[in-house]
């Protein structure tokens, strides 16, 4: 195993791996204000969908970036106006935004599957320019990628440094708190699933616009529940998400290498590591009687008696 | 006779309730139709006349009914994997992980065992499969059981891992010599029988008799009442006596093991071998179909005939009408936002 | 009554309560109280379980509107609906429960009622603020641990940082010494004293005596909704305050004591020595020796959260002693479920029958089968038989003289009717040991006389009951034994005419007496 397949496999982990950190950060977000949305894989398909149309016609990336992180937050303002305002079920709610997320895509995404688009630039990272090529094609990223990790960090920043985030993780804990200390959790839940969705918009865009530069139904594969895996792994802490992304991300490019040379280990099997990781995961926290998971996650909030 | 009188004369609320609850259902079922016309006209096409061949192929000939039966089986069968959990209150997400595991141990069996009888064979893998699918609810019951970790969480993790762990015996010990997605065809002694030239098979039977069941189970018998009464008020039940933690397990088990059926009459009927990624949602479709018909058998039939019609008439429109298939996916979404969103004519929905 | 408060130059009350009524549904509360408060003192508010304590401060913090009545601070009337108002006039409070977010940490727990939080925390200065009103006050904590790491003694200390950083000027604390060990107890009262001398208002609520004497500066004692008295503490003593705190008349009930029972045989029901863990903000049992005999009425006495609620819960198998034994009919029965303790002939009856005994929406003769369903379940538990459910049912409802419709979905029945169902239900197959939670709370008086003659008619046949009651009048009149509990221990235990309400009283608010006869 050289070197070289080695840095192969860590730039295939980061350049798959960037959609989906954007993604479970969104999920972290939302779910840190004590909603989980189960229907992350249609929102990621509409504005994959999307994202790729705008290109394709504008011919700009940028644009279709833009639009498909409007799509994403606009789907979620969708779902949030089903859980928050009308306090529908959070499980239903999100299996029905799947659904409605797979026939949209497949609508919007029609006319453009197997088209064309102007790719997005992409730069290698400062410093290494002087390396033989064979290397930096390796380390060749698109701005997306390069601005993913501090993303990451200013989402971290933002539920633990400002005040919007300490009340955020207040509303998820315990609504009634939150709203006895002045604040309205309803409009923060709506705040934080406009945010999570145009997160899950940009992931979707990542994977569409600058990673596979294609559209195909049901292209993202699963990621929408990988997503919501990986914020239970990652314990809701946005840093921690960086972790498992690129661990996840790293395990499926490691086994791709495994099969190309000759190493039989079902890629199948190793599918399921990420999920079993989470069960193990939680069954060694319940243990522990303090659950990780924000307190009212799922719940319905009554709003003032 | 005159008991059954008295006990309805008692019981003002009952006739009132049927009738909200019939007029419920219908004006579902009205505003999924208006949708999907109104999707129809937005796309460009006839609505009037795609109505009419829907119900053409699936009310004209038996042959287009008996394609709505088909598909409406396997709802019926996922649905009631997610009722029998609901009623103490369990929600049981993980019906597609048990609908894969319950066709991987049936398949096993029509594979290992081709040579025996189908009156043996078929049985066993109807056993196979429950086991199968009970094994995979265990998990996440015995650990909710034990208060460690909430079934929901932990069923939907296991969703994601029982296709792979199908598609990992497919590939590597059973696939096919023509494709590696699928295992070869059942003998005939593994497959379901159909009726009269459709492709409705035994599972459909299975489904009614269940519901059947599942009715008279929770109406008349001892543990149909026990459960109830944890569905009701668990705190109370426990102090009642009630064993709460033994229900749980048995009680997702048994909703595995439906789901598992499910998955056993997928491949043992419908496909007629194991195929990789198979359900199209199959499970999802059943936890949505439970929860809009309120856990109610009656509920259940009706609701799945609709989604299955319009499934059917869907593909259906897909050959006539070039209508891409991703629209029955739209309005079935727009169907239950607009149950989710409870408007007030849907007013009086206890599950939350 | 001029009032010189500590600081003897202000003789303005900050906060002004006049005339508050306060009444849920039938029960009325608050009965047109008033209430003075001033800078630099602390207030006791003593009073019974009902008497009505909780009430009056929570429309104070703005939890309640009052139906009528006015508050004033500083001479000015304002209007408080919400906790919000409440904080905005410096009035704070701390629940008996507590109202911190455990995954959070101390000092963001705080932050969040931070009046002028900037947009941008700074932790260092907010962990700075924190540390210098701890150090000031002597309510050191670690700002940066979580509060879920926390001891329930820290806990409380972050609820009072919360208030003072939060700019209040007024404290309530709720029965601050629940939960709290003696050593805890005293630190927190150095603390109190130390916030007076300080110019702070601190509201009491507590039924406990030793505290009050301690450290009050003025008493207010409160019973059934009425305000008893103000005294100063220069004035008050034991003996007043519970003359003040019990109502004197005993109605009588005529009960006939000549019970069948003879303390000779084996008793029902025996706990050795049982302890309970200390769950939260639950206190554990400790060191309980009880004994039910058969024909015996054995009440307990308490203001609620003294360990009552477990004690029933332990009777009943529903949580375990991790510390000594317990005995049904003479056998160790420590480790056995609630359905064969069941199954041997325990009834329970909670308080509260809707949300502890019942399923809802289930018929109320459905609801009669749920105790004993293998007993009525038929072809292996293929059908039940409902006749004899109902014929059981009947024939006690006749013999109780309870009268209530079967088929109804149980919650429509109102109260008062669905105790008497749950009566019904337990009564019905002659239990020999009866565990009544509070059975009359809440009550009508048709309901709770309905309810007192069924337990006695129990035990005139010959069943035990361990009878937990908050109101001193049913316990004296309907009890054979009384046992006081206190802070989870039991701290009491005579034949109710070797006592009386005085006596009771004082071991239920925790001061000592001599007259102790154990049995």
């Amino acid at each position: 195993m050289s070197l070289l397949a080695i840095l192969g496999v860590i730039s295939s982990a980061i350049f798959s791996g960037t959609s989906l950190l954007y993604t479970t950060l969104g999920e972290v977000i939302g779910e840190r204000s004590g909603i989980v949305n189960l229907g992350l894989e249609g929102i990621l398909l509409v504005s994959a969908s999307f994202g790729f149309a705008v290109t394709k016609t504008t011919g700009s990336p940028y644009l279709g970036i833009l639009a498909s992180v409007l799509a994403g937050g606009l789907m979620n303002m969708v779902f949030g106006y089903l859980v928050v305002t009308r306090r529908a079920n959070q499980l239903a709610s999100g299996l029905a935004v799947m659904f409605f997320g797979y026939g949209l895509s497949a609508l919007i995404g029609k006319s453009f599957v197997g088209a064309k688009i102007n790719p997005l630039p992409r730069y290698v990272l400062p410093g290494l320019s002087g390396l033989p090529l064979v290397y930096t094609s390796l380390f060749k990223f698109d701005f997306l990628i390069f601005l993913v990790v501090p993303v990451a960090v200013l989402i971290w920043w933002l539920l633990y440094r400002t005040r919007w985030g300490l009340g955020l993780r207040a509303v998820g804990e315990n609504a009634d708190t939150a709203f006895a200390s002045g604040r309205n959790p309803q409009r923060i839940r709506y705040q934080a699933l406009l945010l999570g969705g145009m997160l899950a918009g940009l992931g979707a865009a990542h994977l569409a616009i600058a990673y596979t530069m294609d559209w195909s139904e049901y292209m993202t594969a699963g990621r929408g529940f990988i997503a919501v895996a990986l914020v239970i792994f990652s314990k809701w802490d946005p840093l921690r998400a960086i972790a498992g992304s690129l661990l996840f991300s790293a395990a499926v490019a490691f086994q791709l290498l495994l099969q190309s040379s000759g190493v039989q280990v079902s890629p199948f099997l190793l599918n399921t590591i990420p999920y079993l990781l989470t069960i193990l995961v939680l069954i060694a926290w319940g243990g522990n009687r303090k659950q990780a998971a924000p307190a009212s996650l799922g719940r319905v909030y009554a709003g003032s008696e | 006779m005159s008991k059954v009188i008295e006990k309805v004369l008692h019981f003002p609320s009952l006739r009132q309730k049927s009738l909200n609850t019939a007029t419920r259902y219908f004006l579902m079922i009205l505003f999924a139709f208006l949708i999907f016309g109104l999707i129809l006209f937005v796309s460009g096409k006839d609505p009037i006349q795609s109505y009419k061949d829907m119900f053409r192929a699936t009310f004209g000939s038996a042959y287009g009914f008996s394609e709505v039966i088909v598909a409406m089986t396997p709802m019926l069968i996922t649905a009631i994997a997610v009722a029998i959990p609901a009623r103490i209150g369990l929600i049981n997400v993980g019906v597609e992980g048990q609908l894969y595991i319950g066709a991987l141990f049936a398949t096993w069996g029509a594979l290992t065992f081709p040579n025996l009888p189908a009156w043996i064979l078929l049985p066993g893998m109807v056993f196979l499969g429950m086991i199968g699918g009970g094994l995979w609810a265990f998990i996440p019951g015995f650990l909710k059981s034990i208060g460690l970790v909430n079934e929901t969480i932990t069923s939907l993790l296991l969703n994601s891992v029982a296709p792979s762990i199908n598609s990992f015996f497919i590939f590597g010990f059973w696939h096919s010599a023509r494709d590696t997605n699928i295992t070869p065809n059942f003998v005939s002694a593994a497959r379901l029988p159909t009726f009269f030239g459709t492709r409705v098979d035994l599972s459909f039977i299975f489904a009614l008799g269940l519901l059947m069941l599942f009715w008279l189970f929770m109406k008349y018998t001892r543990w149909g009442l026990e459960m109830r009464a944890i569905g009701g008020n668990p705190q109370a039940a426990r102090r009642n006596g009630i064993p709460l933690q033994l229900y749980i397990v048995i009680i997702m088990v048994i909703g595995g093991g439906m789901a598992g059926l499910a998955g056993m009459s997928q491949a043992s009927g419908y496909y007629g071998l194991l195929l990789a990624n198979f359900s199209n949602g199959l499970g999802f479709m059943g936890f949505l179909i439970c929860w809009l018909a309120g856990g109610n058998p009656l509920g259940i039939l009706l609701i799945a005939f609709v989604v299955a019609v319009i499934t059917t008439g869907g593909n259906l429109l897909q050959l006539t009408q070039g209508l891409p298939y991703a629209v029955i996916n739209i309005l079935l979404a727009f169907t239950l936002f607009i149950v989710l969103a409870r408007p007030t004519l849907f007013s009086n929905r206890k599950k939350s | 009554m001029a009032f010189v408060s500590a600081s003897e130059n202000i003789a303005k009350p900050f906060v002004s309560m006049r005339g508050i009524t306060k009444s849920f549904q039938a029960v009325l509360a608050n009965d047109r109280l008033d209430l003075d408060l001033y800078p630099s003192e602390i207030h006791a508010l003593l009073g019974e379980n009902g008497a009505g304590k909780s009430t009056l401060m929570k429309i104070l913090y703005g939890f309640y509107r009052c139906d009528a009545g006015v508050i004033r601070i500083n001479g000015q009337e304002v209007g408080i609906h919400s906790p919000h108002d409440a904080r905005n006039n410096k009035i704070g409070m701390v629940f008996q429960d507590f109202s911190l977010i455990p995954a959070l940490s101390v000092a963001e727990n705080i932050a969040l009622f931070l009046p002028h939080l900037p947009a941008v925390l700074n932790i260092r200065e907010i962990n700075q603020h924190i540390l210098e009103v701890s150090k000031r006050y002597d309510l050191e904590v670690n700002p940066r641990a979580m509060v879920s790491q926390l001891s329930v003694g820290e806990q409380q200390k972050v609820e009072i940082l919360k208030l003072l950083l939060a700019e209040a000027r007024l404290l309530i604390l709720d029965e601050p010494t629940r939960v709290l060990a003696p050593h805890e107890a005293e630190a927190l009262f150095k603390v109190l004293v130390s916030l007076r001398q300080d110019g702070y208002t601190i509201v009491l609520i507590t039924h406990k005596m030793k505290e009050v004497l301690e450290c009050a500066d003025r008493i207010t004692v409160l019973r059934g909704g009425h305000l008893a008295g103000t005294l100063l503490r220069s004035e008050a003593s034991e003996d007043k305050l519970v003359s003040l705190m019990f109502e004197k008349k005993l109605v009588p009930l005529h009960v006939n004591r000549e019970g069948k029972f003879s303390e000779s045989g084996i008793p029902l029901l025996e706990l050795k020595g049982a302890g309970t863990r200390l769950e939260g903000l639950v206190p554990g049992l400790k060191n309980i020796n009880l004994k039910v005999h058969a024909g015996e009425i054995v009440g307990v006495a308490g203001v609620s959260g003294n360990g009552q609620k477990e004690l029933g819960d332990l009777a009943l198998g529903m949580i375990k002693c991790f510390r000594g034994r317990k005995f049904l009919f003479g056998k160790d029965s420590t480790s056995l479920s609630i359905q064969q303790m069941r199954r041997r002939g325990v009834g329970f009856i909670p308080e509260n029958p809707l949300t502890m005994a019942i399923a809802p929406f289930m018929t109320v003769l459905q609801n009669m089968a749920l105790t004993r369903t293998w007993s009525y379940a038929r072809a292996g538990g293929m059908r039940m038989e409902w006749k004899s459910v109902k014929d059981d049912a009947e024939k006690t409802m006749q013999a109780l003289e309870f009268s209530f419709p079967l088929y109804v979905p149980a919650r429509s029945l109102s109260g008062g009717n669905l105790q008497r169902m749950v009566i019904v239900r337990e009564m019905t197959h002659e239990p020999r040991l009866i565990i009544a939670s509070y059975l009359t709370r809440g009550l009508d008086v048709q309901s709770t006389i309905a309810a007192r003659q069924a337990l006695v008619q129990a035990r005139d046949k010959g069943a035990g009951v361990l009878f937990i009651s908050e109101d001193l009048e049913e316990l004296f009149t309907l009890s054979d034994r009384l046992v006081i509990l206190y802070g989870g221990s039991m701290v009491g235990s005579f034949k109710p005419d070797e006592t009386n309400v005085f006596e009771v009283g004082h071991l239920m608010t925790g001061s000592e007496v001599q007259h102790v006869q154990s049995n």
